[in-house]
């Protein structure tokens, strides 16, 4: 049987639901990333050692285990202590928690790496350590760490396919769906390739103008 | 206290290990004076300077302004408290600006007076506009540092410090890092704020400003004031050989 790609119109619904989805989960795991990201970072650097230890804990459980590993314990594992947590939030959790880990390495270099002269410039106008460290340096970290965190984003979106499996009906389980119907795995791969294809770039150009608008604030 | 000086540094004294960079060290300075410190590199003079806002604290010794003991020993909480509210009332310069780069001219100078002293946005934005007009740069008020020349960015600082009212001004060498050609502008600027009667210590390297703005001038050389006086006397007839070598060298620039 040859290639036929006039089935591939008549699944368009549940393909555009399918990319709804995936981009619901990366934009929502992303911002978790960004923020978690910032979190991790700052307790990583000035915390407490009762919150640095656990968080360090975490950070290399998150990255020294698969994604898909992690998925599966906080979607079916944590059931068994009681937290039925859907799906999407499942999902959403899960790949927040890990790209927030790799975030989180980046702002801690672009943190130490904040000139010297801003934070004595910062603190001579009176701020203290804390009003100096949100006001003058995380802000600045988070601008000079924005192109290398643009790549940890691209990666979050192709990894959120990896959630499939705890039937979130994103753009893959959503190819699977069509498959499952017509027996046209290559035509439905395909579409759903150029549909993670065309997220991308939409990602991408929006990271480039992110970057061009920072570029003079930098 | 004792006396009615403005800012006094007493028995001043700084270590790194045996390394001893300040060493007694007494300084009295009456509000409106201004006061050039002077010296090689090394001397110890940024480090004298950064003592009064205790971004390098000394010690031992003290630093008072205005009756109230800047470097208290104070429990770790309050000690920050402390300098954090005594350093809203002295203003400092940079050699190399450190203005905020992700904030405009406005942002910078308006930063500190609306977090620290409950400013509103109108009253800090009429404060910003205020201070730039008075360094000249009103028409920058809304770029970034990134796109101003090195004497735009050291005026702009130096608004952003005076946004704070300060008691006193410490300058570290605010032109070392400028163009020649931009150490006018710069020194203009602080020219009128000695015209206003600003209280103004001045680390500095260029002895023809030290002579036509200063009050007194202290020369400091291995962690000591070698000797002090108003600037016709350190100029014209300084008493110690160290001072006159170093004149030398520097005035024959």
């Amino acid at each position: 049987m040859g290639l036929d790609f006039t089935v591939v119109p008549g699944y368009f619904g549940i393909l555009l639901m399918g990319m709804g989805w995936t981009i619901s989960i990366t934009v929502c795991a992303g911002l978790l990333s960004f923020f978690g990201g910032i979190i991790f970072a700052v307790i990583a650097l000035y915390g407490h050692w009762t919150l640095r230890l656990p968080v360090r804990g975490f950070a290399f459980l998150f990255m020294g285990t698969p994604l898909l590993l992690q998925l599966f314990l906080i979607y079916f594992g944590l059931i068994q202590i009681g937290i039925d947590l859907p799906a999407f939030v499942a999902g959403v959790i899960g790949l927040g928690l890990h790209f927030a880990v790799y975030n989180s390495e980046l702002i801690q270099a672009s943190i130490l790496a904040v000139d010297k002269g801003q934070y004595e410039g910062a603190r001579t106008l009176g701020l203290s350590r804390g009003q100096t460290l949100r006001r003058i340096v995380i802000p600045q970290a988070v601008r000079a760490v924005i192109p290398p965190m643009g790549n940890n984003m691209i990666a979050l979106l192709k990894d959120s396919a990896l959630v499939s499996v705890i039937g979130v009906m994103e753009l893959t389980l959503a190819a699977q769906q069509a498959i499952s119907r017509t027996y046209r795995p290559f035509e439905f791969y395909l579409a759903a390739a150029f549909c993670y294809y065309i997220i991308n770039l939409a990602l991408e150009a929006g990271l480039r103008r992110l970057e061009r608008r920072i570029a003079a604030s930098r | 206290m004792t006396d009615q000086a403005f800012v006094t540094i007493k028995n001043a004294a700084k270590s790194f290990g045996k390394l001893e960079v300040l060493r007694d060290i007494n300084l009295t300075v009456e509000r409106g004076q201004i006061v050039a410190i002077i010296g090689p590199s090394g001397s110890g003079k940024s480090t004298l300077l950064r003592a009064i806002n205790e971004l390098d604290p000394l010690t031992s010794g003290e630093v008072w302004l205005e009756g109230v003991q800047i470097n208290k020993k104070l429990p770790h909480r309050q000690y920050e408290a402390h300098v954090n509210q005594v350093r809203q009332d002295i203003g400092m310069v940079f050699q190399h600006f450190n203005l905020f780069p992700h904030l405009t001219v406005r942002g910078n100078i308006t930063l500190a007076p609306t977090m620290l002293k409950g400013l509103s946005d109108a009253d800090a934005n009429a404060l910003a506009e205020e201070q730039l007009a008075k360094v000249g740069l009103s028409e920058k008020i809304d770029e970034y540092p990134s796109r101003l020349s090195g004497g735009q960015k050291q005026r702009v600082a130096i608004a952003r410090a005076l946004a704070m009212k300060p008691k006193v001004m410490l300058f570290d060498e605010a032109t070392s890092a400028l163009d020649p050609e931009l150490v006018d502008e710069v020194n203009l600027v602080m020219k009128q704020l000695a015209e206003e009667h600003m209280t103004m210590i001045i680390v500095t390297h260029e002895m023809d400003f030290a002579a036509s703005v200063c009050d007194r001038v202290l020369f400091m050389d291995q962690g000591v004031v070698v000797e002090e006086g108003p600037p016709s006397v350190i100029f014209e007839k300084p008493e110690h050989e160290r001072t006159r070598n170093f004149l030398r060298k520097h005035l024959s620039r």
